[in-house]
Parts: C-alpha cells; structure tokens; sequence
C-alpha cells in the first residue's frame, strides 16, 4: 500500500473554507516550535501573540488599526489575482500613496481649509494607481512581466521616500532626524474612539470590502476579470480585453495601497518617516491568498493577520522575543496555506501496490 | 599605470558584484530549464546568507560556512519542491511564500549575530592578504567563490548542451508529457534541478553575508535574487547572455558606489534606485518581443505535472 | 506459434468509469493486427498499459510466451516494443536527431547516432533531416521522425495510435507500403484506429473494443465496412437527415485578399484567403492539422485583426473589428478547444452561458440579472438535453459531449447569422455528436450560413454542401460534395494545384 493523491471529481466545499483555518492552526503550531527553539514556553509565548491583544478594548482598536492597511492592500491584490495580475508591490504603492498624500499634507496643512483631507486621501489613492500605472503600462505595452516590475518598483519607492525625508522635507527643526515635520489637526484622520489610535480610515476600508465584493460577483466588469484570470483563451474567444484587465486591477490595486498609505500617514503616524509600514504591502499577499481572494474572506484573514502583527509586539516588550519570529510564522501560514489548498481540488488515497 | 590600476580595480569590483547574481542566476536557469519557475530565488538567498553566516561565526571557518549556505539553501528549494512537484500547488503563489518565509526566517535566525564581526574567506585563504602590494591584492580579491560564479556559464553551458542529462533536462523543461511518456522521471530530474537552484542561491547569499560585505544584517540581499530572476528572462534562457546581463548588473551596482568619485553629486537614496531601474528598463526592452521569449521558454515552465493524468 | 504479444483479463478503472474491462488480445509476428473502437472505448489505455505508460489494475501479459511485468516504458522498449503516439510525442525545439536520442535511451555519440538515422532513413525511406529542429516540421514529416526513432530501437512490435488522422491519404498510402515492408520483415504491427476502410486495406486480423471491453475478433479483410462499424457501435445507426436541397441565399459571410502572417512562432501564414459562405449553407473546410485552421478561424472570429475590407458580415466590413464587436452582428464560434477556450473549467454553467451572451439583457448598466443568467442556462441545458447536475455545476463536471452540446446550444441559441464551428464532434460520444450534426444541419435550414472546420473528412463529405481545402494557409476554391472525391480532396490537402479537382 502506498499513499497518493487523487483528483476529485469536484472541488470540495468543505476543504475550501476549512484549509485556511487548518493553515492557521498549523501555523500557530509551527509557532509554538519556533518559541520553543528560542527557549521560552510555547503556550504562554502563543497565549501572548493571540489572546493578550484580544483582551482589551484598546487592544480591539489597535487591531482594526492594523488591518486596515492590510484589508485595503488584501482587496486590491486579490482583485487583481482573480484576473491574473500579480501585484507584488503593494509595499511601494503604499509607499508612493503615503508620499503624494503627505505632500499636500505639509503643503496645505494647518491653513484651515475643508477640503485637505479630501484631497489628500485622494492624492495619497492617485499616487498609488499611478505607480501601479506604470507596471500596467510596461506589461500591456511592451509585455514586461508584473511580478517583477511592480517588486522593482516598490524598492525604487521606498528610496525616493528615503531621499524626501532625508533631503527636501526634512524637519527643519527635527535635529536632522530623518522625518518631516508633524502634519497639521486638519490633515489627520478623525480618530474613531476617544483615547485610541482606531481612525476613520478604518471604515474606508471596510467600505472597501461590499464594493470589492459586488464588483467580483455582480458586474460584468468583475466577470471579465475573473474570466481573464480564470481562462485567457475563453477570454479571448469572448472578446474581453486583457490588457484592459491588466489596467483596470492594477490601477484599482494601486488606489487602494495609495490609500493605506496615506491613512497610515495621515493616521498612526502623523508625518513622513523612511519606512511607512513594517511590510503591510508583502503581508497583504498572504491576507489575500487566506481570505480565499474573497472580500469577505480576507476581511477575516486581514484581522488574523493583524493580530499576528499586535502579538508580535506584545511578545517584544513581553517576552523580548524579536519581531522577525512573527514574520516567520507569517511566512509559515502561507505555506501551510498552499499545502492545504492541495487538498480542495485533490484527495489523499490508499491505493495497493501493483505487483 | 595608476589609470591602469583603477580599470583594473573597477574590473575587480564588478565582478565581485555580480558573482552573485550569476550564481543565483544559473541555479535558477537550470530549474526554469527543467520548467519549474521558482520566484523564491530572494528568500533561499537570504536563508543562505545568515546559515552561512552562523556557522562561520561559529565556527571561524568560511568554506564551511559556504557549505552552510548551500546547504539550507537547498533545504528550502526542497520545501518549494515537495509543494509544488508533489503536491502540485501554483509555482507563482508558492516563490512568494518561500521569499516570505526566507524574509521572516534569516532575520530570526541571524537577529543573535548582528553585528559579529567574522573572519572574511579571503583573509583565510590568502594568509598574505594584509601584507601584498596593491596589485596583488585585487587578484586576492577574486576569491574561489568569484572563480567559481565565473566558470557556471560554461560550465552550465556544457551541462545542459553537451551531456546526457543536460538533454534530458531541457526535454522535461520542454514538455514534461512527452518526456513522462519517454519513460523519463519528470519529478526526478525537476527535484534535482530545483535543489541545484537552491544550492546555488545558498551559496550566493552566503557569499553576500561571507566576503562581500561581510556581515549580517536584515534582509541585506536587497533584490539581488528578484533581479537574478529578472536576468534569466532577459537572458531568454540562454547561459551566455545570463553572464552577460550578470556582469553589466555588476557594473551598475557598482558605478552607484564610484558615483562621486565620477563627480556626481546625487542623493545616495536616488543612486541605489539605479539596479532596480535598470532591471525594469532592461525587462521592458527584452520582453518587447514577445514572440522571442516564447520560442525560447521552456514550453512547461511553470505548469504543474500530473503523472496520473 | 508462440504469441509475441498476449493479453489476459487486462482491467483498468478510472474513478468510476472503466476504461478497460478484461480485455483479452494477442498478436502473433509479422502480424498486423487492428485495435478497432470509438472514441473513449478504452484503446488508447489498453496501448498505454502495453507501453508502460499506465499500470493495469488486473491482468496478465505475456511477450513471446513469458509473463512479464512493463513497469515504465523504458522495460517496455528493452522488451522490443516501440510507440507511435497520436500526440504529445516530440520535443518541438530539440532537433530531429535529439529527440531520437531521447527516445533511444542509448548513449552512443551524437554523430554515430545520426550516421544510423541517415541508414535507417534510407533502408525505410523516410526522408528526415537529422539536424532540425522538429518545430519546423510539417505533421507529415514529425510523424516520420517518430518511426524513425521507433525503428532505431529495432522493435519487435510497433504500436500505431490513430496515423493516419495527420496524414493527407497519399501520405498514408507511403505509410501503409512501409508497416507492410515491416511486417514481411517479422516485426508486429498494432494498429489503433477507428477508420474502417484503412483497416480493411492494411490489417490482417483485428480485435474491436465497445466500452473497454472486447465485443469482437475478425479477419477485417473478410468483412465491410458496414459490418465492421456494427461491431464497433453495437447496432446500425441512422445518419443525420440531409434534406434534399437546402434553399441557399444571399452571401452572408464573405472573405476576400485575406492575407495575415502568424504570430505565433510555430503558426502558419495565411495567404490571399478568399471564400463566399451563403445564407443557408455549410461550407466545409477540410484539411490536416496545422495548415492554418486555427489562424483563419481567428481571422475570421475577430481573435486576429485584419484590415476591415478583408472580412465582410452582410456587406459590412468587419475584419478590423474584435470579438465581441462581431458577436453583436450576429456573428457566432464554436471554437475547438471545450474548457479553457469555449467553457471556462471552473465556472458553473450559468457562468459559462454568460461567456457569450453578456449583452443589454444580461448585464444592463454593466450589472449582472442574475436571474436572467439563470434563465439563460436552464433554456440552454433543456433546448439542448445536456446532462448535468444543475446549472451551478462547474464546467469540468460535464462530460465531453455534454459540454460540447451545452457550447454549441449556447452559440445556436444567439440566432446568428453566421456561425463558425472548429472540430465541431471532435471527442464526442457518438450520440452527442449525432446531436451536434443535426443541430447545425437546423440551423442552415433555418437559413443561417454555417462554416465547419474539421479534419475529419467523413463528417465533411456527410454534412456540408460544399468544401474547400486548406493548405500551408492557402484555400482552394471550394466545389460542392456531390463532385468531390476523397482523391481529389487528398490531392488538395497536400498541396497540390489549387484548383477544383473534377
């Protein structure tokens, strides 16, 4: 007898939203060996990064805080997988996003006018899809592959922030620390609960959730992607443009990164540092893929991760453990995410060896 | 003869530079030639660095430090291996999480090693080092590891077009239905070659964290894997143009560093965007053909193989 | 006389379905011995079983009076057993001489190998040229390369899947001279086709598979055509009505100086394509595989661009318009490929109905109808009796022939003017492609102008009025069935003067 797999006549039902929780807890598993490796006690090390956040209210606020960037970067690169779009580079989309809202921030900040948030929540959007727009145009112009440009693009944007902050925007009374100064009250989010971090960009990302959610399934341009990604020949043989997917999500995805951030900016952080986020952008790669690249899924898999983010600064200043073993066990997830996605459209089987 | 010196110290650096991409860059010339696509080049790097790392911090000695490096280098090849050969998930989604894995994995095994000062391979090599002229110190620079990066076009050259297995390899690449019908064992022969891949990139990372900086930090691979990648589409799977592209990526890394020496006066944050340009600009103007790239892909790069069916 | 090749009680089961049930079968030398069924019946297993291919679930096999075990083909060649496969069989970038070499296993240097390839070549006469690289290669001449490196191996048994389908019939007449020279010299020959006259022509004994069990033995020289086809289908079976005189109107769809070079590296360019579909007709495009099929169906679809005068829908010029654009004038596909081109695998079948028919009704404002789509699916599936679990089932749950009638009813249903079909029975159980053949017979009567592509001439000569012959991307003048001659049609499929052969 040996063990095989066996492909199933339909793809179970049962696997499909099963295997992103058994990823969780496999990961979590592999967490507990990870802490054990680094001599501390597996359950009261995973009781930290899992359960210490949920304890409080201002731990529930610092979670959707979280996951909004990771919420808002999940829905656009899962728009733009569903049609076969890559969009590895949400980090620096996030990053440009960040850059153009926080212009207009130091630049109209603190003059009182109405219209500066607006603007900047639709700069920070801008910026992002315009650096999204040059990966689209590079792919349907001259046929350069997404994966790497958009990757290529997110370290050049990261750069150029480096560059701004240490250069033309420093702080000029910020002794030479590499930083702008801080925005102005009327080029910040509007925090949600008083005394904690939560903003209203929270509920834009929310909002994010239904309309990514109706697109997909109830527009013919969600149709088109899907069918796009799905089967590129079925899509040229219906007429639905490629090159018109390709613009559509990766522009849609850049927006979104764009928006988180400036909300990261223009949220939590308060100015322009050199790096905007700890990674949302890799991160939301795997929100996405376990959310089932559903809307309403990776609204669950973006808290998840975002606890993941939480834990893992209780366990630094708890238990001194480095920030680097979340990363690890976010690497993890996805892994055992993929192995057990293996078992949607397979099964395992006895079957007796051929004499 | 000091115009002289500084061409040939140029030369010297610039090969230095790209002998990592080139050894990343054949690894994973030879997977995708067996038609496996693995994007985690940048995570089985950074794995490489900091292993190879360790075990020289701990042990003082760099070749085992290198052997390391290659080592858990293959180890992860191997992980992607086992998840895309045998359980058949989606190459592209599967190199993401090996880079995300590597990412998360090297910082937590190397945070204890940061800034630990290790004994270069070329001191260990060359006892004389400290003591030679300044010639003699530039060939001293080009350590096995460089010779070795140097001889992988020839030698992947003459493995792949000139042996047995190399045919063997391209045909899985090729088609891996005809070759799985030819009585060939596609699994084996595409474990091998993405365990090679991995080696490779082991060692490349290890040569980062080993002689060329040397030293760990955090996610100091910096994109090298991704624009290893990068060079072998340009390269249309070509080993000679992958030296090529290797060596002139070498070359721009390199002029980002000798930039104020040239009289440039540029933001070094702008200057370190220049090898990530650069991998765009040459990725835009080699996939512009598109009918070149398909006739020279391996046909079954990337497709998942089903002996069953 | 010893058997080379004998086979007991072989079983092979597939999840549910059984593709071989206890077959039984022997081959004696210098015999060449049919393997004769339809589609699905189960003798592509039973080959892939001999070749090492696949593992029998129960059965015995002996080679030359032995029980033997064929793990993989490489035991089944050391064996003496070479496979000519019908498809995936070559590398199309290695060279003529490399793919030799692989299908070899010997590790003898390159130039020895090719000095034998130019011997074996001449001895047989099957003109290669060892040095290129099999892409640019017609079929004819693949197919050679594929003996050739069967031969090498000095096979005791040679096993042919479905030749002669890529050949055009001199082609196969050349290969026919050669099995027979072959078999006069020892060797076995196992001959897998279900093409009645051939058979007739070339084997000496035959076995005739039904639903992967074995239902007769024959000497096929001894029996008709008609007789071999009862054993193959179990019964006589009606042909597709064919009323007398279809009544042909106006031209509908109309191709003039079509000439587009391919974009594919391996593709062929069309040149100087001109043809004239009439309202009410089905014109017949026949050919082998890979003479611009696919190309002039793309032109004509909208998938390739064209200059606009160069394809005409009712006067309008429409060849610079897309897909979707032509679809709207009421221009409809049948494409050749099911899931992945006509179908998508993993959408249900309300999903798939939309795939060409997401119009106003469907998607007013851009926004899905759901129960319009609904709707859609369930006249689709009743209209054209497929088989299925519901209208949520996915596309890959349906069987061949159900996906087939489910892709054709939905082109149908679209009324169109002008309905292009690729390969349209192509895989398809005989009673779904029965299904198939009358539906497009309905809906020329129902004075739709209908062009088939297909290289399966029988069906052609059975349903068309009249038929043209691509070749090398070149069309011939098109002449009505009732003065075609399957001679003529062969001449024409392999290049020669294009011209309507009387």
């Amino acid at each position: 007898m040996r063990l095989r797999l066996e492909a199933r006549q339909q793809p179970s039902r049962t696997m499909q939203w099963a295997s992103p929780v058994l990823a969780a807890v496999l990961a979590a598993l592999g967490g507990g060996v990870v802490f054990a490796a680094l001599g501390h006690n597996p359950a009261t090390a995973l009781a930290t990064l899992f359960l210490q956040p949920l304890a409080t209210l201002d731990g529930l606020a610092e979670l959707g805080l979280k996951a909004t960037p990771l919420l808002l970067c999940a829905i656009g690169i899962a728009v733009g997988v569903r049609a076969n779009v890559w969009n590895i580079g949400a980090e620096g989309q996030l990053t440009l996003g960040a850059i153009t809202g926080g212009g207009i921030a130091l630049a109209f900040g603190g003059d009182g006018h109405w219209w500066t948030l607006p603007l900047m929540l639709l700069a920070g959007a801008a910026g992002g899809a315009f650096w999204a727009a040059i990966p689209a145009l590079l792919r349907t112009r001259f046929n350069a592959h997404e994966i790497l440009t958009t990757l290529m693009l997110s370290y050049v944007a990261v750069q150029l922030l480096g560059w701004l902050v240490h250069g033309p925007w420093i702080d000029p009374e910020g002794f030479n620390f590499p930083q702008t100064r801080m925005f102005a009250d009327d080029a910040l989010l509007p925090v949600l609960l008083e005394g904690a971090r939560l903003h209203a960009g929270f509920l834009l990302a929310l909002l994010a959730v239904p309309l990514a959610w109706g697109l997909l399934s109830r527009t013919a341009t969600g149709f088109r992607l899907r069918t796009v990604g799905q089967a590129p020949a079925a899509a040229r043989y219906a007429g639905f443009s490629a090159d018109g997917a390709v613009w559509f999500s990766l522009v849609l995805s850049g927006a979104l990164a764009g928006l988180a951030g400036v909300c990261e900016a223009a949220g939590p952080v308060g100015q322009l540092q050199p790096l905007m986020s700890p990674g949302y952008g890799f991160a939301a790669i795997i929100v996405a893929f376990l959310g089932r690249l559903h809307p309403v899924g990776i609204l669950g898999s973006s808290l998840l991760m975002a606890l993941l983010y939480l834990g893992g600064e209780q366990l630094q200043v708890t238990l001194q453990l480095p920030i680097a073993a979340t990363g690890t066990i976010q690497g993890m997830l996805l892994f055992f995410l993929l192995a057990t996605d293996v078992f949607i459209d397979q099964r395992l089987v006895w079957s007796p060896r051929h004499a | 003869m000091h115009d002289g010196f500084a061409l040939l110290a140029l030369l010297v650096a610039t090969l230095r530079a790209a002998a990592p991409l080139l050894l990343a860059g054949f690894g994973e010339l030879v997977a995708e030639r067996a038609g496996v696509l693995n994007l985690g080049v940048e995570g089985m790097m950074l794995v490489g660095a900091a292993a190879g790392f360790i075990a020289t911090a701990a042990t003082g000695n760099p070749l085992l430090g290198l052997l390391v490096g290659a080592l858990a280098g293959a180890l992860m090849a191997l992980l992607f291996g086992v998840l895309t050969l045998t359980l058949r998930a989606n190459q592209v989604a599967c190199g993401l999480a090996l880079t995300i894995f590597g990412v998360g994995l090297s910082a937590l095994i190397g945070l204890p090693w940061q800034g630990t000062p290790i004994t270069g391979l070329a001191t260990v090599i060359w006892p004389g080092l400290d003591r030679a002229g300044p010639v003699a110190q530039q060939f001293m620079l080009l350590d096995p590891v460089v010779w070795l990066a140097l001889a992988m076009p020839f030698l992947v050259f003459a493995f792949l077009y000139r042996t047995r297995p190399g045919l063997v390899l391209r045909a899985v690449g090729e088609s891996h239905d005809v070759a799985h019908a030819l009585g060939y064992s596609v699994l084996r022969v595409r474990y091998a070659a993405v365990v090679f891949g991995g080696a490779m990139a082991g060692v490349a990372g290890s040569y980062l964290s080993l002689v060329y900086t040397p030293m760990w930090t955090e996610n100091m691979v910096a994109g090298r894997g991704w624009i290893a990648l990068a060079l072998v589409v340009f390269s249309a799977w070509k080993p000679l143009w992958l030296a090529l592209g290797a060596v002139l990526f070498g070359f721009v890394t390199i002029a980002q560093f000798h930039a104020e020496a040239f009289g440039l006066d540029v933001s070094p944050h702008l200057l370190a965007t220049l090898p990530y340009l650069a991998t765009v600009v040459v990725l835009v103007l080699i996939s512009r053909d598109a009918g070149r790239l398909k006739l020279n892909a391996p046909a079954a790069l990337g497709k998942p193989f089903n002996a069953a069916g | 006389m010893t058997a080379r090749l004998a086979l007991t009680g072989i079983t092979k089961r597939y999840g549910a379905m059984l593709a071989n049930d206890g077959v039984t079968l022997s081959v004696q030398p210098g015999e060449i011995h049919a393997l004769l069924g339809e589609n699905g019946a189960g003798k592509s297993t039973l080959m892939k079983i001999v070749y090492g291919v696949v593992k029998p679930d129960a059965g015995e096999i002996a080679w030359e009076g032995t029980p033997v075990v064929i793990a993989d083909p490489n035991a089944a060649r050391a064996l003496g057993v070479g496979m000519v496969f019908q498809h995936f069989s070559l590398f199309e970038t290695l060279t003529v001489a490399e793919n030799i070499a692989l299908g070899l296993g010997s590790r003898q240097p390159m130039a020895a190998l090719v000095a034998e390839i130019r011997q074996v070549a001449a001895q047989y006469g099957l003109a290669v040229e060892a040095g290129r690289q099999v892409h640019h290669l017609s079929v004819g001449e693949r197919q050679r390369v594929e003996i050739l490196r069967c031969l090498l191996a000095r096979p005791k048994l040679l096993i042919l899947d479905e030749p002669t389908s890529v050949l055009t019939p001199q082609e196969a007449e050349g290969l026919f001279a050669m099995l027979r020279r072959l078999a006069a010299e020892g060797c076995s020959v196992l001959y897998i086709s279900h093409k009645l006259q051939e058979i007739r022509a070339l084997c000496t004994a035959a076995t005739v598979l039904r639903a992967g069990r074995v239902v007769a033995r024959c000497d096929p020289r001894q029996e008709t055509a008609e007789s071999l086809a009862e054993m193959m289908m179990g019964g006589a079976l009606a042909p597709a009505s064919r009323p007398a005189a279809r009544q042909v109107g106006a031209p509908c769809l109309s191709v003039g100086g079509l000439t587009l070079p391919s974009q594919e590296p391996f593709g062929t360019t069309l040149r100087d394509i001109s043809l004239e579909l009439r309202a009410g007709e089905i014109l017949g495009i026949a050919g082998v595989a890979g003479n611009g099929q696919k190309e002039l169906l793309a032109a004509l679809s909208g998938e390739r661009r064209a200059a606009a005068d160069m394809v005409r829908l009712d006067g309008q010029g429409i060849g610079a318009l897309g897909p979707a654009a032509r679809r709207a004038l009421g221009l409809a596909f049948i494409p050749e490929e099911r899931l992945g081109r006509g179908a998508v695998a993993d959408f249900t079948l309300a999903e798939n109905a939309m795939l060409t028919r997401l119009d106003d009704r469907i998607a007013p404002h851009g926004l899905l109808d759901l129960k319009a789509v609904g709707a859609l699916a369930a006249r689709l599936v009743a209209r054209f009796g497929v088989r299925c679990a519901s209208i949520q089932a996915q596309g890959r749950s349906l069987s061949g022939g159900n996906m087939q009638k489910f892709i054709v009813g939905r082109e149908i249903d679209a009324q169109p003017r002008v309905l292009l079909a690729a390969h349209p029975t192509w895989g398809v159980d005989i009673g779904a492609a029965l299904a198939i053949r009358q539906a497009l017979q309905d809906l020329a009567a129902a004075g739709c102008g209908v062009l088939v592509v297909s290289e399966d001439l029988d069906e052609l000569l059975e349903i068309a009025d009249r038929i043209a012959v691509l070749s090398g991307g070149r069309l011939s003048l098109p002449m009505p069935v009732a003065e075609a001659s399957v001679e003529g049609i062969g001449l024409l499929m392999g290049g020669a003067a294009h011209a309507p052969a009387a």
